[in-house]
């Protein structure tokens, strides 16, 4: 135990050295080591390259790590204890927050959902959490703050737990258990006789570390391809190429992207090189993170799994509400920027 | 005979726990019979959130994670 904590002092002391000195070690690189012409547009997108992807992945492996800790104290099971009998919109805003921290993956939103509604979650108050879940995670969050800074980060994250929120208030307003399929109550789910098993702090350090081999394996192929997109674009594709189709002055973009969005699938990192490209070209801001929630937060294949459990008008209030939602953010972006 | 259950419908980490379960067994020649559950009413009768779900003997040990070798070995012959 010891030993670990001091393996991880010295990574983190390592990781800070690193973090600080990458502007001035690319530059060692780029410019002296190979010697390439500093005004050559090529040696630009060369040296974004350089300098980004280590930047993104410390951010990556680090932030990972530490939500891989704090998740290891909210279990699904102890999420639903949390939100069990809770009240409208302060449920709402539980369960939302809650999403962010809790470990989700989309495959199990049926035996989520089916827990939460049979223990007396309220229908709503699951649906914050339904819709927070996948929209805002770290990843997201990681990306969005290596690439575009800490605004563009906090405003994703700010304005995707309101979505959450105020959806889900909405959709326990308006009294929709009827059209959730008729079997979900009949069920008697067992409990869980699975004791909550006491982790010790050397266990939390191996659920974060797990949690970096996990996801960094999984998302390092994505970051690398938007980052060497997004350093061919840099010099090749004119500037204003998505403006006219993507820019703030096309009103219609916002819905139109979220209507495109719906459909696809994609996990944070696979859509940021889009992401990318779409900003560096001169898609405006508001448009282009409505098109991002979009595609992570509403899906076909979460639809169709949904599907099992809800009947069609539940899921199209949810895919309506939540769509305007993010269309709505959308244009408010597009107004502030 | 020892009864094993892997719970879950089709996520990436119910294969693999299920694989990696199969294979334990055959390794180890382990009197236990494993079955993989998809049926989503008769995975929510252990009442679990989140899956891959490992029931040993009608007994729910794990939950939403891949367990070590060492740790699904000996559930298995405390079994």
């Amino acid at each position: 135990m010891r030993k670990k904590v001091i393996v991880i002092t010295i990574l983190f002391a390592v990781w800070i050295a690193l973090y600080n000195n990458l502007e001035r070690l690319t530059d060692l690189l780029v410019y002296s080591l190979i010697q390439l012409d500093k005004e050559a547009p090529l040696t630009s997108a060369i040296h974004f390259f350089i300098y980004e992807v280590p930047k993104v992945l410390l951010l990556l492996t680090l932030i990972v790590f530490i939500v891989g800790i704090i998740r290891s104290y909210f279990s699904p099971e102890r999420t639903r204890k949390m939100l069990g009998g809770k009240k409208h919109f302060a449920g709402n805003v539980m369960a939302s927050t809650l999403g962010i921290v809790t470990p989700f993956c989309s495959c199990s939103a049926i035996p989520l959902f089916l827990g939460f509604v049979e223990s007396g979650v309220p229908l709503g108050v699951t649906f914050s959490f339904l819709i927070a879940a996948p929209m805002i995670n770290e990843v997201a969050l990681v990306l969005l703050f290596g690439l575009f800074g800490w605004k563009t980060a906090l405003l994703y994250m700010s304005t995707g737990l309101l979505i959450a929120i105020i959806s889900g208030y909405i959709i326990g307003r308006l009294k929709l258990e009827r059209f959730v399929e008729d079997w979900v109550y009949t069920i008697k789910a067992g409990t869980t006789e699975i004791a909550e098993e006491q982790l010790t702090v050397s266990d939390r350090i191996n659920a974060g570390i797990e949690a970096v081999k996990e996801i960094v394996a999984k998302v390092w192929i994505y970051i690398l391809i938007g980052i060497a997109v997004g350093a061919g674009v840099h010099g090749y594709v004119p500037e204003n190429f998505m403006a006219s189709l993507m820019g703030k002055s096309a009103w219609w973009s916002v819905p139109v992207s979220v209507l495109i969005g719906i459909p696809m699938y994609s996990n944070a990192a696979g859509i940021i090189p889009v992401v990318q490209v779409l900003l560096e070209k001169g898609a405006s801001l508001g448009t282009v993170l409505a098109f991002m929630m979009s595609v992570i937060g509403l899906s076909l294949p979460e639809i169709i799994i949904l599907k099992k459990v809800l009947k069609l008008p539940l899921i199209f209030a949810f895919v309506g509400i939540v769509g305007s939602g993010i269309i709505i953010v959308g244009y408010i972006f597009n107004i502030l920027y | 005979m020892v009864s094993i259950k892997i719970l879950g419908s089709g996520c990436a980490k119910c294969k693999t726990l299920n694989a990696k379960v199969q294979e334990l067994v055959a390794k180890n020649n382990l009197p236990a019979m494993v079955i993989k559950v998809e049926d989503i009413m008769e995975i929510m009768k252990y009442g679990i959130l989140s899956t891959p779900g490992l029931v040993i003997n009608e007994k729910v040990k794990s939950v939403g994670n891949i367990p070590k070798d060492e740790q699904i070995l000996t559930w298995i012959n405390e079994g």
